[in-house]
């Protein structure tokens, strides 16, 4: 197969998820006897093809142009399906991050292909993928298979994949992309960064999270010293979210974010199985409650029957001590 | 302003997920079924832009009679009309078909704006959307939180990781709605009572022009190979002794054990 490739850039650095498509990408175009591109849009970016050759890209197709620089689904779309449309691709890969699913019914509604969302595991059989995905946040899974013959795309999730050490020849290919500022009817205007500067759940490898049990909105201070301290995002639980104590850009959950981080710390969260739902593919998971019965005991690695107030900052300070000593 | 609202017809978040023996099914017959809970702020939207601008809001569904108790909520919550969009040839499209049946619908109403939820929670596609905005080569904002109007555009505030985007958008233009644009109301008993009166319109696959091979089934791009429940989880530690005790054997475990520090 001929697997492409969509690299997303922010302000001309490659996401790291970008990195885990690519070694997915060369791994596919390996498996099936195939060979695999890149296709990288921005302003000022053609010195991100080499980036994309060491991870295993034969062919980079670079769209370098001023019409690139503010993010437009309307020109990126075009841009990515005139790469697919060049280069023959039976595949093309997207990350399953903001820009990415933004973007990806974008290129396969033009193309007339099927696009599976949010894939989380791969194989091939037979020379055919088999991709597996999550379905109702995560209570179930499942595994689908390209319809033969017909190209499709995929969005994977992030921070799933390992980046590989593939290295390609990365060949530059500018991209005739043919697009005009007319085609340009949505656009980006600004970018507002969030405060605070803690990391976004969606990226975190580690998340601490909060519930019912922080009481109020004064309490989370706690749990953002305890993420700092760890290097990670603040969550939430949709209680905690709708009785107005943090942003629902916080919520993990059926209607909130589906994570998958290497480590979770639920604090104060009795367990809803809508919760659980968005967080149960975990690798470690840390619960912290009062009450025994909680259902987040069920799913947890490491429990502590407790009260988060005085389990947390002790948490806190520990792992400052940890940190300090190296 | 006339707004067209795309809504589905889902089992709740609460809905306990069961695969059928042969794996190639869910079996969801205890579920309760709700409308998608990002279509309510959808419907809102778009009723609060017909209380504040004029014109009409239509909901839009595709599904089965099932589905038409969606339709009434949205119609009970304040919409004009609705459409469910039903025919045999539609069931077991992918995002893509459901998306064609959708925009097909959308060519045969006038509107400025098509909202539609961020994703429908079950199959979290986040696709259809996009899709229909395509089809109809109409622009696309997605995962909105804000919306505001300056003359013919429309401008967004969009979530992205670690912050927000603004976009612009030059209408007629497709948004889909994140939580925190709007708190959806409560249907009034009014309104539940004025519902019942309003008429579904049904179209199906002759109404809409539609070719039978790109819609359902035979339209998808991919075949279910299998369903599966996710593995149980390995039995967990409860930890005991004095708090602080627990918490340094906590860390000590998180670095030692589960390498996850």
């Amino acid at each position: 197969m001929k697997i492409l490739v969509f690299a997303e850039q922010r302000d001309g650095k490659l996401k790291k998820a970008s990195l885990e498509a690519m070694s997915v990408g060369r791994e596919l175009a390996d498996a099936t006897g195939g060979e695999a591109a890149a296709v990288v849009v921005g302003q000022g970016i053609s010195g991100l093809a080499a980036e994309l050759g060491k991870v295993g890209a034969d062919k980079v197709f670079v769209g370098d142009d001023a019409l690139f620089a503010a993010y437009s689904n309307d020109a990126f779309g075009l841009a990515v399906g005139k790469a697919a449309q060049a280069y023959g691709a039976d595949c093309i890969l997207f990350s399953a991050t903001a820009m990415g699913k933004d973007l990806a019914p974008k290129v396969t509604a033009r193309l007339g292909m099927g696009l599976l969302s949010d894939v989380t595991a791969y194989s091939v059989e037979g020379g055919s993928p088999l991709f597996r995905r999550p379905i109702y946040a995560g209570k179930a899974f499942a595994t689908l298979t390209p319809v033969p013959g017909k190209p499709f795309a995929v969005t994977l999730r992030p921070n799933v994949f390992p980046v590989a050490d593939k290295a390609k020849a990365g060949e530059v290919v500018p991209l005739d992309h043919g697009v005009t500022p007319g085609d340009i009817k949505s656009v980006v205007q600004q970018i507002l960064t969030a405060q605070g500067g803690l990391l976004d759940v969606a990226e975190a490898n580690i998340i601490v999270s909060g519930g019912r049990g922080m009481k109020g909105p004064e309490n989370f201070p706690i749990l953002e010293a305890l993420a700092k301290a760890l290097g990670g995002a603040v969550g939430a639980s949709r209680a905690a979210v709708d009785s107005g104590w943090i942003g629902h850009e916080h919520q993990v959950g059926q209607t909130g974010k589906v994570v998958s981080p290497g480590l979770y710390i639920a604090c104060g969260i009795s367990g809803a199985i809508q919760h659980l739902a968005g967080m149960s593919s975990s690798k470690v998971i840390v619960a912290v409650n009062k009450d025994p019965e909680a259902p987040i005991f069920k799913v947890a690695t490491y429990g502590i029957v407790g009260d988060l107030f005085e389990v947390v900052p002790l948490m806190t300070k520990a792992v400052e001590e940890l940190k300090a000593k190296g | 302003m006339n707004v067209l609202v795309c809504v589905k017809h889902v089992p709740d978040t609460e809905t306990r997920v069961k695969v059928k023996p042969d794996g190639m099914g869910l079996d969801l017959a205890e579920a309760n079924w709700v409308i998608n809970p990002y279509d309510e702020f959808a419907v809102e939207e778009g009723i609060r832009l017909k209380e504040k601008l004029g014109g009409e809001v239509t909901a839009l569904t595709v599904g089965d009679e099932e589905a038409t108790k969606t339709l009434r909520q949205a119609l009970a919550m304040g919409a004009d009309k609705a459409v469910l969009l039903t025919d045999a040839a539609f069931q077991g499209g992918d995002a893509l078909g459901i998306a064609r049946v959708l925009a097909a619908a959308a060519r045969k109403i006038p509107f400025d704006l098509i909202l539609c939820g961020k994703h429908a929670v079950g199959e979290d596609n986040q696709q259809v959307g996009t899709l229909v905005a395509q089809l109809l080569d109409v622009p696309c904002v997605t995962v909105v939180t804000g919306l505001e109007f300056d003359g013919q555009a429309a401008i967004c505030k969009r979530e992205i990781e670690g912050g927000t985007e603004v976009v612009k958008a030059s209408l007629p233009a497709l948004i889909t709605c994140q939580k925190g644009l709007n708190e959806p109301r409560y249907p009034s008993l009014k309104g539940i009572m004025a519902a019942k009166k309003k008429e579904v319109l049904k179209w199906g696959l002759a109404d809409l022009g539609l070719e039978a091979s790109t819609v359902g089934a035979t339209g998808a791009g991919f075949q279910l190979r299998k369903l599966e429940l996710p593995p149980p989880r390995p039995e967990g530690k409860v930890l005991a002794g004095e708090i602080p005790d627990q918490v340094k054997e906590l860390v000590r475990l998180l670095r030692e054990e589960a390498k996850a520090l």
